[in-house]
């Protein structure tokens, strides 16, 4: 289960960084939310592995690390919150822009 | 002090919710209550000082539980100064955001830099790295709305790359904190200083690569080559008064490189050795050529103070790169010299911008209004930055060159040629803003004198004055502030983690 759960997370990161690396912004935001997932599951498996075992300390019973599911839930929400402020902005720059590519030209950049 | 502690969380984050519920329509109501509340944060951050200076470190428990099950903030010596310095900063930022009337262009400004405020005081605060990528993310989404303030298609579109830069970094934030949770269980940082040497070798290697993750994060926020890319469009685009509240934000990456370097992987630890004074000195050193040199070629005054930021943040990691005592203080005085010059500078560029109309430096304009004092601040802000005597600019960089006289054959050379190059371009930019201009007949339009704008250039001006003259203390201050880090014991035991084994 290890290697499915490690390949995943490789394949959710590779296809973030290709999609981030892209020259228009809705493949970038796309490839920043793959990214977001590919971590989230990276932080959920943070405190091991396991199957069917509740999250909370009880004598003799063992149990899965409840603190990465807390931290998985921030940087859920978090990233949830940012990629919707990036899609807003990414609108209002092709609204204003009339394309949307990610790169400025020269003359623009001097501006 | 107990509860002063979060004041500096909890007081702007309240200012900016009432702003935005009950003030919404009503910018002389906010600008009083902004006001109020960057006074009231200086007043804090100055008590806190006080506090941090007289007695050991002292943690704030939120919620009241134990650390590390529970979020702590720890108050130091070096986060008070920062503290210190964030709400100096922000004092002189709000006025002249008053004075030039740029608050009325947009929605909200008020409010946002007070979140910015919070999250950047929280960050100098928490205890906990998890919480700091929390307070990251809180700075960043106001600063995202702070950089596009005023709009247009420019400044919109180079708030985008600046904001896909920044998820990223956070997503190599979590990455190199998941990596550490799994190996040592904790992300309290006074924790993980006590875990962290007694590692079974097996893991160094991991710890390795999470150690170097984080230091690409605070890279990023602290624009190291080659990771400086975002900086020099974010702020060229952004709003000049903005841009000059950023300028504190850079420093955030090199509070939390200075935190993590000697507090969680200090050179003593045989994980991480001296890993990363090796990655970081040949980062700085480029990053100093690399600010240099663009202040040569910039094409607008905005670009150019960026640039000259970036090469302000390369000579304090230089010295932050060494890693010891000595050079610690030097790098600690230095930051507070370039957060002040940097916005300095911003603020400036941003008065002449406005006045000339374009901020290109190819072409001659007549000459601004109110010319002659404008352009007596911008030589103060450029001898500042380019470290020319009296301002504090020559004494950090003395300080500098003195703590890396052992090693002066990389490291004087480049200091000593790249202020020669902010001064060439300085002067450059000078001379065809301010002179060139009255050789063109034509006169400039008249403008609106605008007092307030000018005593908050002055307020920041007399901060850098003041720094020269107390050079002394503050150096004093300084050189017990890094021996503080470097005796993390009084650090670790004001979190109580061991208190009851």
């Amino acid at each position: 289960m290890e290697l499915l759960v490690a390949a995943a997370i490789g394949l959710l990161t590779s296809v973030g960084i290709y999609l981030t690396l892209r020259l228009r912004t809705f493949p970038v935001i796309l490839g920043l939310t793959f990214l977001s997932y590919a971590v989230n599951l990276f932080i959920f498996i943070a405190g091991r592995l396991s199957i069917s075992l509740p999250p909370i300390i009880a004598k003799g019973a063992s149990y899965a690390d409840p603190l990465p599911q807390a931290l998985v839930l921030t940087a859920i929400v978090i990233s949830f919150g940012m990629t919707a402020v990036m899609v807003i902005m990414s609108l209002g720059a092709f609204l204003e822009a009339g394309h949307d590519e990610v790169d400025m030209s020269d003359d623009e950049d001097r501006t | 002090m107990s509860h002063w502690i979060i004041a500096p969380v909890v007081l702007p984050a309240i200012l900016a919710g009432l702003m935005v519920m009950l003030m919404r329509h009503d910018l002389g109501l906010q600008r009083i209550f902004s006001v109020a509340g960057v006074l009231a944060l200086n007043a804090i951050a100055g008590a806190l000082l006080w506090a941090a200076t007289t007695a050991p470190p002292e943690a704030y428990f939120l919620g009241n539980w134990p650390a590390p099950f529970g979020i702590i903030l720890v108050l130091d010596r070096l986060s008070a100064m920062m503290l210190m310095l964030l709400s100096a900063l922000a004092l002189p930022v709000v006025l002249y955001a008053i004075g030039s009337n740029w608050d009325a262009r947009g929605a909200h400004f008020h409010p946002l830099m007070l979140f910015l405020l919070m999250g950047i005081a929280g960050a100098f605060l928490t205890g906990d790295a998890f919480n700091l990528f929390v307070f990251f993310e809180v700075l960043l989404i106001a600063s995202y709305g702070l950089m596009i303030h005023g709009g247009g298609q420019d400044r919109t579109r180079a708030g985008i790359q600046y904001i896909a830069f920044n998820l990223v970094g956070s997503s190599l934030f979590l990455f190199a904190l998941a990596t550490i949770y799994g190996i040592t269980g904790t992300l309290n940082m006074a924790d993980l200083a006590v875990k962290l040497p007694s590692l079974p070798e097996s893991e160094t290697g991991l710890l390795r690569v999470a150690a170097v993750l984080l230091i690409l994060v605070f890279a990023i926020k602290g624009a190291l080559v080659p990771l400086q890319f975002w900086l020099p469009g974010t702020y060229a685009n952004a709003p000049g008064v903005v841009a000059a509240l950023f300028a504190v934000m850079t420093k955030v990456g090199a509070y939390a490189i200075i935190r993590f370097g000697t507090l969680v992987f200090p050179t003593s630890l045989a994980a991480t050795g001296p890993m990363l004074a090796d990655l970081l000195l040949p980062a700085a050193l480029v990053t100093l050529a690399v600010g240099s040199i663009g202040v040569l070629g910039a094409s607008t005054l905005p670009r150019l103070v960026a640039f000259a930021a970036i090469a302000s943040m390369g000579t304090a990691f230089i010295a932050i790169a060494a890693f010891t005592p000595a050079t610690m203080s030097a790098a600690l005085y230095y930051i507070l010299h370039s957060t002040l010059a940097t916005a300095l500078l911003f603020l400036i560029a941003d008065m002449v911008t406005r006045r000339r109309a374009h901020a290109s430096l190819r072409a001659s304009d007549p000459p601004i209004a109110g010319s002659g004092l404008v352009a007596a601040l911008f030589m103060a802000g450029a001898v500042a930055m380019a470290g020319m005597p009296p301002l504090s600019g020559f004494i950090g960089k003395l300080l500098v060159l003195q703590a890396w006289r052992d090693h002066a054959t990389i490291i004087w050379p480049a200091i000593l040629i790249s202020s020669f190059l902010l001064i060439l371009g300085f002067a450059r930019a000078g001379s065809l803003l301010f002179w060139k201009a009255h050789a063109l007949q034509e006169e400039g339009e008249d403008r609106p004198p605008e007092p307030l704008a000018f005593t908050a250039i002055g307020a920041v001006v007399a901060g850098l004055v003041a720094l020269t003259l107390l050079a002394g203390p503050v150096t004093g201050w300084m050189d017990a502030t890094a021996a503080a880090l470097y005796d993390p014991l009084p650090y670790v035991d004001a979190t109580q983690l061991y208190e009851d084994r």
